[in-house]
């Protein structure tokens, strides 16, 4: 009782040296057991191990790193696009590197921003989480990350050369063609598309498998984390949704190359099928993108409210819900475009519907705080906010889902204020409350609260002054994708306020990294629970040990750590001491999908390079198709073939079954 | 006699008010109307609910904090309670999101047709980065091929037929009603018709590539009479002659046509009657001479990426030039 | 006292079928790249809706090579399922003759498309119909091409002894991958072949 004591008030209190909290791991280490597996699962040293590496931490931080690169990449992107926009005529940039900045400035923060610094928590989380060892498929995870940095380097090969991509994250067509876009700009976007769509695909199908088999003995589907839900649910839907943008984009890269009319109209295309295969992407995508930070807020805001999630299978449900009606109104993006109003209409029905899920969130979350104890710590001001730009976000949607409105709306920088009350509401302000959260037990070192607390104020400042008054340039008819505008048109005085608040952003996000690095380098020790977390995560050393679980836990409820505070004395308690010790080797326990039973040891494979030599053997097959060099993309072609046969060669038979290790 | 032409310039001047974009204000039709009470209604209902968020967010924070300094540090609260908020919360929002809902199918209805069969057809067809306007054959009032400027009599629900020469592009004028794409390959058909008389600002809201941004028009509501004024005198040719029509004929008409001389080009927007118009370069900038000797010295300094050539022309040439396109009333 | 001590039961290790991951991972490539499928033909579908006229050059394509395609490729996926089978049972001779004639089978549907194609009276760039057709039945025969690869890779590994009756998880997906390839081909020969005799 005392440590928790302190830890609640050593926050505040208690010198900078010692750990918030000093008490030992809740997740049993057994000594000899923990030396034995740690050289097991430990990377190689060196070169080898850091590039061979197939832990799922270090993934996950390389993926969060990686995506705060792009994040910066991306910022100064529409610094520079707020700059021109600053006042009415300016002519610091030409139209044509405007276009290609806020082209880059889409596709960087939709597609290397906002998807990877998810997958990034959820690949550190997830198996700590679920009480696993790692994720299901280790090499693919690593191959994941490597194609994520490849096809971000392949995106923006061409941006020193003046030749980005310059027709929008959307790419609509016939704009896109080689009629009126000749240069390598779009092709640069199709492959590169298709290539980052590689690695999102395959990501996706390591978390699904992950979750139906890599959890903890009773880590049932009624007691995982909300993150996971959404993750989950997010995955399942990049599975059925990545291949419509892949094929929009082979196809315009055929129309492109070898004169085909998929969307050419000479010979019979339509424009129209491109916007059809994007927006039934693009719209599940926007989903994919907010709902594993929902369930990041779903999960770490009781921490600081003292209790358990109000109403966790509702929000469970609903996550699941947003996504699937979430595939039936990507025309709200196709309102102006003539179709009949009749059929225009169900989908404005369904756009009006999809707030009921959100609403739930909402108020589960508001009914968290209000039945709460809280703690004003810098991850509760991150999170309670995220509550209020979501519901800005969602009645700016629920507006544009009115169709008659939308008529109106649609492309004006209404739109844009709107998706960026989602997307940095719900994202960002939600990733940067998750690694106030998680930093400790990511590096073992708290980040600082009085800065945090800089932080969220030019943040939350910065970001309302520079979207708020869009909303209003929106409903001044100000049109989006413009390089600039008269200046009878009334946009002068609110575009310049929009420009400064985007700088005082741009400041606290900038102040953020450096509390980071001033926080890995000499931030206070944290110790295992300093925020008493009720999840796994919270149960093992910060940062954890290469194995996570020297023990693998057997789980009885949704909140471990809390349960002698929540459960009474005759229900059964998770057992964190005693279980599977599997330390024979590289092993793990696989279990049934639905009930989390043992069912399977899992031999897992150690530090690997192919999943590095295949992301690179995939550069010269996408540049060969780029440049039209038959050679280089035959012997990339010839490359991926070997690798892949390597990958899957059989290893020489083992036992078919084995007496496990236990402890206890 | 030139009546309608002191007229739109007046109301050129009325119509550049604080915001010719807006749809909040100034609305000129019944659409518009429609539109504008729907966004300010949308809008209220929007900070409401915000507002509510914010109070209860803060509200809850606060009770939270004085739980937390009343119970012991390692306290937490059970699982269970509270989640009858979430069902008064999403109980009392359906109700809300229905009412919008039913709001927004009335004005579609409202909206998507006119209130009897339109008077008048215009097909308009989008270019990189201007507007082509026809006044269609099978009406009353006669064909006319024009561009960057719409002029419609008041009170007459007038057709669209909207199409592109290149890629996709919107037909947006706020003030009159909604927007409609113009996509390559087919007619979206639309409508639009002013009650009140009045310049209203259009735009280009589709992303069209380098001068999107630069994509405009405006449209000019008349009394009938007036249209008919207009249009009659619109359909004559125009010509002065002199020594800087053969100019316009060599330097420009491969791409411009003025009706009445040899210059027929179909690449740009027609030039007949360029000087009644009271905009240039796709209401880019008013038509003074000053503005035009502006664009015809340094086009692609105003417009960089502009279809048009830089046309060489010496200063003398240009005076000239400027002076016949002017007099093209 | 804990302490580490072995189980008196045992677990498999890895698991056969079901039980191992890869099977689920091998699902999740196959919904993937079925739903690739369902928009190849959403596409078709499309373009076919919006064209003006005719939208199959010269009538419904000819069913003289395609059912006889159609039947090697189906075929296949029995004796596919036959060497698997066979394998399990121990009989690794037997599973090497089926898994050879699978790969004849799935040649000869090779070959077909191949005449198929090189008679066609229009190219690739003729026409939206003639994008969308090569496109289909090419992404098809490139899912076969792989599936066949794998196949060849398999049956080298196995006459070279480096897979043998216990490693049944590289038949088992093997075999799953080529039987989704297999099916698949029944909706784009319905697409193809039947849809424009139908409408």
């Amino acid at each position: 009782m005392s440590t928790t004591f302190d830890r609640a008030a050593g926050l505040a209190r208690g010198s900078p040296q010692e750990p918030v909290d000093a008490s030992p791991p809740a997740s049993l280490v057994p000594p000899a057991a923990g030396d034995k597996l740690k050289d097991i699962w430990e990377d190689s040293p060196g070169l080898r191990g850091w590039f061979g590496t197939v832990d799922h931490k270090r993934i996950g931080i390389r993926y969060l790193i990686t995506a705060f690169v792009f994040l910066a990449i991306g910022g100064i992107e529409a610094l520079a696009m707020r700059v021109q926009l600053a006042q009415a005529d300016n002519h610091l940039l030409s139209p044509e590197q405007y276009n290609q900045l806020f082209s880059m400035h889409g596709v960087t923060m939709i597609f290397l921003y906002a998807m990877p610094i998810l997958s990034g928590f959820s690949n550190y989380l997830w198996p700590l989480m679920l009480g696993s060892r790692d994720m299901a498929f280790p090499r693919l995870n690593a191959l994941s990350f490597w194609l994520y940095v490849a096809a971000g380097l392949f995106l923006y090969v061409s941006f020193p050369l003046g030749a980005a991509p310059n027709d929008g994250w959307f790419n609509y067509v016939p704009n896109g063609s080689a009629e009126f876009d000749p240069g390598p700009n779009i092709d640069v976007y199709c492959l590169g598309m298709i290539f980052l769509g590689i690695s999102t695909v395959v990501g996706a199908a390591n978390f699904v498998v992950t979750l139906l088999r890599m959890r903890a003995p009773g880590m049932s589907l009624n007691r995982l984390p909300i993150i996971v839900w959404g993750t989950l649910t997010a995955s399942v839907a990049n599975l059925l949704a990545i291949p419509a943008v892949s094929l929009a984009c082979l196809m315009l890269w055929f129309d492109r190359n070898l004169g085909t009319h998929f969307f050419e109209i000479s010979g019979g295309g339509q424009p129209l099928l491109w916007q059809h295969l994007f927006w039934s992407f693009g719209h599940p995508w926007v989903y994919a993108v907010v709902l594993p930070a929902m369930g990041i807020v779903s999960d770490a805001l009781p921490v600081h409210c003292r209790r358990p999630l109000v109403g966790y299978t509702l929000v469970a449900m609903a996550t699941v819900t947003t996504m699937v009606v979430g595939f039936g109104v990507w025309l709200h993006h196709m309102f102006a475009t003539g179709l009949p109003a009749l059929a225009l209409s169900f989908f404005s029905a369904a756009s009006f519907a999809i707030a009921i899920p959100s609403a739930i969130s909402v108020f589960s979350w508001i009914a968290t705080i209000w039945t709460g104890r809280v703690r004003i710590t810098v991850p509760f001001l991150f999170f309670a906010s995220v509550i209020l730009l979501f519901v800005i976000g969602g009645v700016s949607g629920v507006m544009t889902a009115s169709l008659a409105l939308d008529w109106e709306l649609t492309d004006t920088y209404f739109i844009v204020a709107h998706l960026h009350y989602v997307l940095i509401g719900i994202n960002l302000f939600a990733v940067v409350g998750a690694i106030y959260h998680w930093f400790p037990k990511m590096t073992g070192r708290m980040m600082s609260e009085r800065v945090g607390r800089w932080v969220f104020g030019l943040m939350f400042g910065g970001f309302n002054l520079a979207f708020l008054p869009m909303h209003w340039l929106g409903l001044l008819g100000m049109p989006r994708r413009v390089y600039t505008y008269g200046p009878d048109m009334g946009f002068g005085v609110t575009n310049l306020i929009v420009t400064i608040g985007a700088f005082l952003f741009a400041v606290g996000i900038g102040l953020f990294f450096v509390s980071m690095l001033v926080a890995r380098l000499a931030g206070r020790p944290a110790g295992p629970n300093p925020w008493d977390g009720p999840s796994l995560e919270w149960s093992v050393s910060s940062p954890p040990p290469p194995y996570n679980f020297a023990v693998i836990p057997l789980i009885a409820s949704r909140h471990p750590l809390w349960e002698s505070r929540l459960l009474e004395k005759g229900e059964p308690h998770s057992r964190l001491a005693e279980g599977y010790l599997l330390d024979e080797g590289k092993e793990t326990l696989g279990v049934t999908p639905l009930d989390g039973e043992p069912d399977v040891i899992l031999k897992m494979p150690g530090d690997s390079l192919l999943p590095l030599a295949l992301s690179v053997a995939l550069l010269p097959l996408f540049g060969g198709l780029l440049l039209e060099l038959a050679w280089l993309g035959g012997i990339g072609a010839l490359a991926v073939l070997v690798i892949l046969i390597l990958w899957f060669r059989p290893h020489e038979a083992t036992r078919s079954e084995e007496k496990a290790r236990v402890y206890g | 006699m030139r009546r309608w032409v002191v007229l739109s310039t007046a109301t050129a001047l009325v119509g550049c008010n604080s915001t010719p974009l807006g749809y909040l204000e100034g609305s000129g039709s019944r659409s518009g109307d429609l539109l504008q009470s729907l966004a300010w209604g949308f809008l209220a209902i929007a900070v409401a609910v915000i507002l509510i968020i914010a109070a209860l967010i803060v509200a809850a924070t606060q009770r939270a904090r004085r739980r937390a300094a009343r119970s012991a540090p390692d306290d937490v609260g059970r699982e269970g309670g509270g989640v009858s908020a979430i069902y008064w919360g999403v109980g009392l929002s359906i109700p809300v999101l229905i009412a919008m809902a039913i709001w927004n199918f009335v004005s579609v209805q409202a909206v998507a047709t006119p209130p009897h069969e339109p008077g008048l057809a215009v097909s308009v067809t989008g270019h990189r980065w201007w507007w082509e306007v026809d006044y269609q054959s099978a009406q009353p009032f006669g064909t006319l091929r024009t561009a960057n400027e719409l002029v419609i009599p008041t009170g007459v629900p007038v057709r669209l037929d909207l199409e592109s020469a290149d890629v996709i592009h919107d037909f947006w004028v706020p003030k009159l009603g909604p927007k409609m794409d113009m996509i390559p390959g087919r007619t979206n058909h639309s409508w639009i018709e002013a009650d009140r008389p009045g310049t209203y600002r259009g735009q280009c809201a589709e992303f069209c590539g380098a001068e999107h941004g630069r994509m405009s028009f405006v449209v000019h509501a008349v009394p009938r009479a007036e249209f008919e004024a207009w249009l009659d005198h619109q359909r004559q040719p125009a010509s002065t002659g002199g020594p800087a029509q053969e100019i316009f004929e060599a330097k420009c008409g491969a791409c411009h046509e003025v009706r009445g001389t040899s210059a027929a080009g179909i690449f740009g927007p027609d030039l007949t009657h360029v000087g009644s118009r009271t905009t240039l370069a796709a209401a880019m900038m008013r038509n003074t001479p000053r503005n035009l000797a502006l664009w015809l010295g340094d086009t692609q300094g105003i417009k960089p990426g502009a279809e048009m050539p830089q046309t060489k022309l010496d200063p003398v040439e240009r005076a000239q030039l400027v002076g016949w396109l002017e007099a093209l009333k | 006292m804990a302490r580490a001590a072995t189980a008196s039961t045992a677990l498999p290790v890895h698991g056969q079928g079901v039980v191992g991951t890869p099977w689920w991972g091998m699902l999740c490539l196959i919904a993937t790249e079925g739903i690739l499928f369902v928009y190849l033909i959403f596409s078709y579908g499309y373009l076919a809706s919006q064209s003006r006229g005719s939208f199959v050059p010269g009538g419904p394509p000819a069913l003289g090579l395609a059912l006889p395609a159609t039947i090697l490729l189906l075929s296949s996926s029995g004796t596919a399922e036959w060497s698997k089978r066979a394998a399990r049972g121990g009989n690794l001779g037997l599973s090497r003759l089926a898994l050879g004639l699978t790969l004849l089978l799935g040649f000869g549907f090779v070959i077909l498309s191949g005449v198929e194609w090189s008679k066609k009276p229009f190219a690739l760039h003729d026409s939206a119909y003639s994008s969308i057709y090569f496109l289909l039945t090419g992404t098809h025969l490139a899912h076969v091409f792989a599936g066949l690869l794998a196949l060849v890779v398999l049956l080298i590994w196995s006459l070279a002894g480096r897979v043998h009756a216990g490693h049944d998880q590289h038949r088992t997906l093997v075999t799953l991958y080529w039987h989704f390839v297999d099916a698949v081909w029944v909706f784009v020969f319905a697409t193809v072949y039947l849809s424009p005799r139908l409408v």
